[in-house]
């Protein structure tokens, strides 16, 4: 054997960082403003630190913290916490096919490591085949380990520089995982029940962008998800017919 | 903030995060997906991923921005056309992250 086991996962655990980059440079200003938030709302450095390395939810972090400033009770930041982090349930669903024969540590730090961004890096590649049940998850691992390292580190540098770095919130580096995401999107609609799937998800959560609590994000994503499964019904139940209808008119 | 809330607010957001993305791996092995679940879960990636980014696109401020000044938009579209086009990944994020920042050099520019 010329390439030991570890070699083979250190190589795959590349190939996850790498196709996570994009979307790291977009999380980054995300952490530095996390960390200099939490120091600007006066909480201790270690309890961002703790949040950040413990909980690991980029959008629900934020949520708490605005709900912390405003001397929320505990209760209300846990649940609010858990309707934020809901989407990661659908997420979950969709990954049980590829987890189920691995080992639960693995597991675990699977769905420690559940974000956005890794489902997004890593989800795709099963559908195109460069992943599969062998090397899925050390690609996975990979994506996990450098997006919570940068989380974890812009999150420290955020409180250290101590207020907010002046206008890097205008930058508009976020910019960055909008367009790794329409990247991810667009593969995807070779086929017309993705279309209705992506419009429906599209306009419903425009509507429903008042909602609080990413409630919006949540319903819309569901409805993103009936529209297309009816949709992919549908166009099956009509290639039935139109078949049927050939295969009689030759017998005829 | 005393330690004990901070204490109680980190574990209690542990739990329920880590829960909610760790309750169907645990039991993986067990869950069976009924036929039509399974066909409708291949849609999350596109329903999801949308659904988070359509709002930072047409939107500023809770309100709906659709014009040509916001780089948001310009960046989206051509991103989108050009993902479309050549289904070719960093093709699509290399193009749209240079034509957002282009326009909104160029708009910044132009106010």
């Amino acid at each position: 054997m010329k390439t030991p086991g570890h070699m083979n996962i250190r190589k795959h655990m590349q190939r996850g960082a790498v196709a996570s980059m994009p979307m790291i440079l977009g999380g980054i200003p995300f952490g530095l403003l996390f960390g200099s938030l939490a120091s600007s709302y006066g909480l201790s450095p270690w309890f961002a630190i703790a949040m950040s390395a413990i909980v690991f939810a980029g959008s629900a972090q934020f949520v708490a913290l605005g709900l912390i400033a405003i001397h929320a009770p505990i209760w209300v930041i846990v649940s609010t916490t858990f309707i934020v982090n809901l989407r990661h349930l659908l997420y979950a669903a969709d990954m049980v096919k590829y987890v189920k024969h691995l080992p639960m540590s693995v597991r675990f730090i699977m769905g420690f490591g559940l974000v956005d961004e890794t489902y997004a890096a890593v989800r795709p590649m099963y559908e195109i085949g460069s992943v599969d049940e062998k090397t899925g998850h050390k690609v996975y691992l990979g994506s996990f380990c450098s997006f919570y390292l940068m989380w974890n580190v812009t999150t420290i540098l955020g409180i250290l520089s101590g207020e907010l770095i002046p206008g890097m919130s205008e930058w508009g580096l976020e910019f960055a995982m909008v367009a790794t995401f329409i990247g991810i999107i667009t593969p995807y609609l070779k086929h017309s029940p993705f279309w209705f799937c992506m419009l429906s998800a599209g306009v419903s959560s425009i509507i429903l962008s008042g909602l609080p609590n990413n409630l919006g994000l949540l319903v819309a994503a569901v409805i993103g998800v009936i529209a297309g499964y009816l949709a992919d019904v549908y166009m099956n139940l009509s290639n039935q017919l139109a078949d049927s209808h050939q295969s009689i008119d030759k017998n005829a | 903030m005393n330690v004990l809330d901070s204490v109680l607010i980190i574990v209690g957001m542990f739990v329920v995060t880590f829960g909610v993305r760790f309750v169907l791996f645990a039991r993986a092995h067990k869950v069976v997906m009924p036929v039509f679940v399974e066909r409708a879960l291949k849609f999350v990636p596109v329903a999801v991923l949308t659904a988070i980014i359509v709002p930072m696109i047409f939107m500023k401020d809770n309100q709906m921005n659709l014009s040509l000044s916001n780089p948001w938009l310009i960046g989206a579209i051509v991103a989108f056309v050009v993902g479309i086009w050549r289904q070719h990944q960093l093709l699509t994020i290399f193009v749209g992250v240079v034509v957002f920042f282009i326009a909104k050099y160029m708009i910044s520019l132009s106010v």
